[in-house]
């Protein structure tokens, strides 16, 4: 295990770093808010990721990828996180092109991995149907038929939902909702038969959908039938630890305007730096992020060496991202008095996406209880 | 392959190799009963009244000691192990997996060394390194005083200059064990017109000096690790001095990061300790499943999430930290964080047991409870010693963060 940046990483940072500086500061996602944009995140910047090659960082070479791993990719997507910029990583890069690694056939690969690559295919994983995050609770029904399955249920917070070109659906083949068996990953077109897709406006103007599926014909799958929560597991997993990336690229950035607004604030003739019940609550602040930090990275080589600890290391990936996302969002607004509240300044944005992704792919207190759980307490 | 990446992958060969040979010898040289777990009795700390209470912890100790390797990182020429950063991880990595106890306590490896490598004269070195390496000579800190804690630099202990002496007169108070130390390394105020931080010089004293009394003190946990010492014109010879007078203030912050990196990382060092989920079934139940205090459940979880976080922090800092640099201000996390985390994991330990955690002595209680209630007691110094958890949040505030005074 090392922590120390290669120098590729180091360039592949750098590279992230520089372009959605340029392209996608934060600004860039407060204007498709302000103009409600109906695809919710730019095309062009998409493309313009891919032919970077930050899409299929962790993609094998065979399908169109650069055959690097989450540590590489994680620092596209802590980059991702600093400016907030919406794009589809999250549905198509960390859930759908892993979906298709860890269970997809090689021809259905060959067929969908290269366009993801490209920035030309948007995934979609549907797999909630409740208010919270619970990847067994699966009502949806897959009913075989002379070609493949039927699909029936309604699936909420899908991510990308609205403009994805594939879902993959997590639906019931057997057992009773709650069940870890008998799951099955249906592969549908977005222009099957019986799909209707509403878009779910959320309060970090990051795009979602809710869809429903009534006997829509599904042909493919992933995976094999009634045993899709293997392959389940390892996508959320995997998923979870890229998106502790992005929240702790928001963390950081967050933390860091904070530090700087302490230090050139004044109030009673001196910077509101110097006064100790902030400078206190600041230092605390910087250790979780540390540990944060520290967390975040090994997640990401658990990923990448398919290290036995990673369901628990993922686990408190998130527990940790999670709660420090949410405290360090908090503490900002507070730091920044009454400006902290206005919509004009950026913090307010970065508070909003700490409540979103704190609660996709389960709340610290889910992760903590999943970590006993594994541990056999 | 970069050649950067090219040397890493060489390194990780030859670490791997160095993996198997460390391993290979601690399974022929660490004796069978150093491979059980060790209670805070059957620490060996050495000096010049060394405390065996078995034959095999002299045994341990002189062949460790005899590779350098109760100083792994240090130079060969002063008895150091001579190893990497890395290969000292490795060491302490199959140390632990092996269960081989840590052969030698010594404030003197893990605080005064250091700095003596950093600012000691060669004559200093040779005469003071190989005997810590050898657990020969016991050190005691010599740094706060009744009128000077967290106010660490208006220590009043005057040493003043007689001839080729230094003539010592204080009150030094929480010094760790100096009623069964050889030397102390002490901070003395050598020109008191000088400003307070610059006025202040580093030497090393014999113990065995006529005019010091050592004094235990009682504390809340019933044991007496600390001393009150009083200095009455004790005569300390001019070559004692570490660096120069006046810039004792400078070695004493140095020493500071090396102790608080150490505190932090003692935390991580209970081998015999059982689980507070495996306290927790014993005596809270059920026998399987999920423990039946939902809310407690989930504390320990915390707990032990927190725990792997500050792990794999104090490896990526020293994975970030080259041959030869020491800590730096981040040490003041690992103290705060480690400390805290401690006391927390103390307290829910002690919460565990319930009743049983809380007897004093004597009948109606095991060993093993009255022994966690004490160490939950002892903890309640730990963000307090080297520094309180305030004066850490300073540092990190001023050092790290840049935030202004």
């Amino acid at each position: 295990m090392s922590f120390v940046l290669t120098e590729e990483q180091e360039s592949i940072r750098r590279t992230a770093k520089s372009f959605l500086g340029e392209r996608a500061p934060v600004a860039h996602q407060r204007a498709l808010r302000d103009a409600a944009d109906a695809v919710g995140f730019s095309r062009d910047l998409w493309k313009e990721m891919a032919s970077l090659g930050l899409l299929g960082m962790a993609i094998p070479e065979a399908y169109g990828g650069a055959g690097l791993g989450f540590a590489e990719l994680g620092l596209v997507l802590a980059e991702c996180g600093r400016t907030l910029v919406p794009t589809p990583l999250v549905s198509t890069v960390l859930l759908g092109a892993s979906a298709l690694l860890g269970g997809g056939s090689p021809e259905q690969n060959r067929a969908l991995l290269p366009g993801v690559c490209a920035g030309t295919r948007i995934l979609a994983f549907a797999h909630d149907e409740g208010p919270r995050f619970a990847p067994y609770a699966v009502a949806a029904k897959a009913e075989p038929d002379e070609n493949g399955f039927r699909l029936s249920g309604e699936k909420t917070f899908v991510l990308d939902g609205h403009v994805a070109d594939d879902f993959i659906v997590v639906a019931r083949s057997a057992g009773a909702p709650a069940d870890r068996a008998g799951l099955t990953l249906l592969l549908v077109p977005a222009d099957a038969p019986g799909i209707s897709v509403t878009r779910t406006h959320m309060v970090d103007s990051r795009n979602a959908a809710r869809v429903r599926f009534a006997a829509t014909p599904a042909r493919e799958i992933i995976g094999r039938p009634g045993a899709g929560a293997d392959v389940v597991d390892a996508v959320l997993d995997r998923a979870t630890v890229g998106l502790c990336a992005e929240m702790l690229g928001s963390i950081e950035e967050v933390f860091d305007r904070t530090i700087a607004y302490l230090k050139t604030r004044k109030q009673f003739g001196v910077p509101i730096g110097s006064f100790q019940a902030l400078k206190h609550r600041a230092a605390h602040l910087f250790c979780e992020i540390e540990l944060s930090k520290s967390i975040v990275l090994d997640a990401l080589r658990a990923v990448d060496a398919a290290r036995p600890d990673l369901a628990a290391v993922a686990s408190v990936a998130k527990a940790r991202t999670s709660d420090t996302f949410v405290a360090v969002t908090n503490e900002a607004v507070q730091m920044h008095g009454g400006v902290g509240v206005t919509d004009e300044l950026d913090i307010g944005l970065f508070l909003k996406r700490a409540r979103v992704a704190e609660m996709t792919f389960g709340t610290a207190a889910y992760h903590r209880n999943r970590f006993a759980q594994l541990h056999g307490y | 392959m970069s050649h950067a990446d090219s040397a890493r992958a060489a390194q990780a060969d030859g670490l791997a190799s160095f993996r198997a040979e460390v391993r290979a010898w601690l399974v022929e040289n660490c004796p069978a009963t150093m491979r059980t777990p060790m209670n805070e009795d059957d620490e060996v700390w050495g000096g010049r009244r060394p405390v065996f209470d078995h034959p095999d912890q002299k045994v341990w100790l002189d062949r460790m000691a005899a590779r350098g390797w109760t100083a792994p990182t240090w130079p060969r020429e002063y008895g150091g192990g001579g190893l990497s950063p890395e290969q000292a991880l490795v060491l302490t990595d199959e140390m632990h997996s092996l269960g081989c106890r840590r052969p030698l306590k010594s404030f003197g490896v893990w605080m005064l060394g250091p700095v003596l490598l950093e600012f000691a004269s060669e004559e200093q070195k040779r005469e003071h390194i190989p005997p810590i390496v050898r657990g020969e000579i016991r050190w005691c800190q010599g740094y706060s005083e009744p009128g000077a804690g967290s106010d660490l630099a208006s220590l009043a202990a005057r040493a003043a200059l007689d001839g080729d002496d230094y003539v010592v007169s204080g009150h030094k108070i929480w010094t760790s064990h100096a009623d069964r130390s050889d030397w102390m390394f002490c901070l003395v105020r050598t020109d008191p017109s000088a400003p307070k931080h610059a006025g202040i010089s580093f030497l090393l004293i014999d113990m065995a000096s006529p005019g010091i009394t050592a004094r235990p003190i009682r504390l809340i946990s019933g044991n007496s690790p600390f001393c009150e010492t009083f200095f009455d014109e004790v005569r300390v010879p001019r070559k004692n001095l570490v660096g120069h007078a006046g810039v004792g203030w400078t070695i004493a912050k140095r020493l500071l990061q090396h102790e608080r990196a150490l505190i932090s990382e003692m935390r991580d060092n209970f081998p015999d300790e059982e689980t507070l989920e495996g306290v927790a079934r014993r005596y809270l139940g059920p026998a399987e499943g999920p423990l039946s205090d939902a809310a407690l459940r989930d504390r320990i979880v915390q707990a032990n999430m927190d725990f792997y976080c500050n792990k794999i922090t104090l490896r990526r800092s020293a994975e970030a930290a080259e041959a030869g640099r020491g800590p730096g201000p981040e040490s003041s996390m690992f103290k705060l964080y480690g400390t805290e985390l401690n006391k927390r994991r103390r307290e829910l330990m002690v919460e565990i047991l319930g009743y049983q955690g809380l007897g004093w002595e004597g009948e109606g209680f095991a060993a093993g409870e009255l022994a966690r209630t004490r160490a939950w007691l002892r903890s309640r110094a730990n963000s307090i010693e080297g520094g309180t958890s305030e004066i850490q949040l300073n540092i990190i505030a001023k050092r790290v963060l840049g935030l202004p005074d």
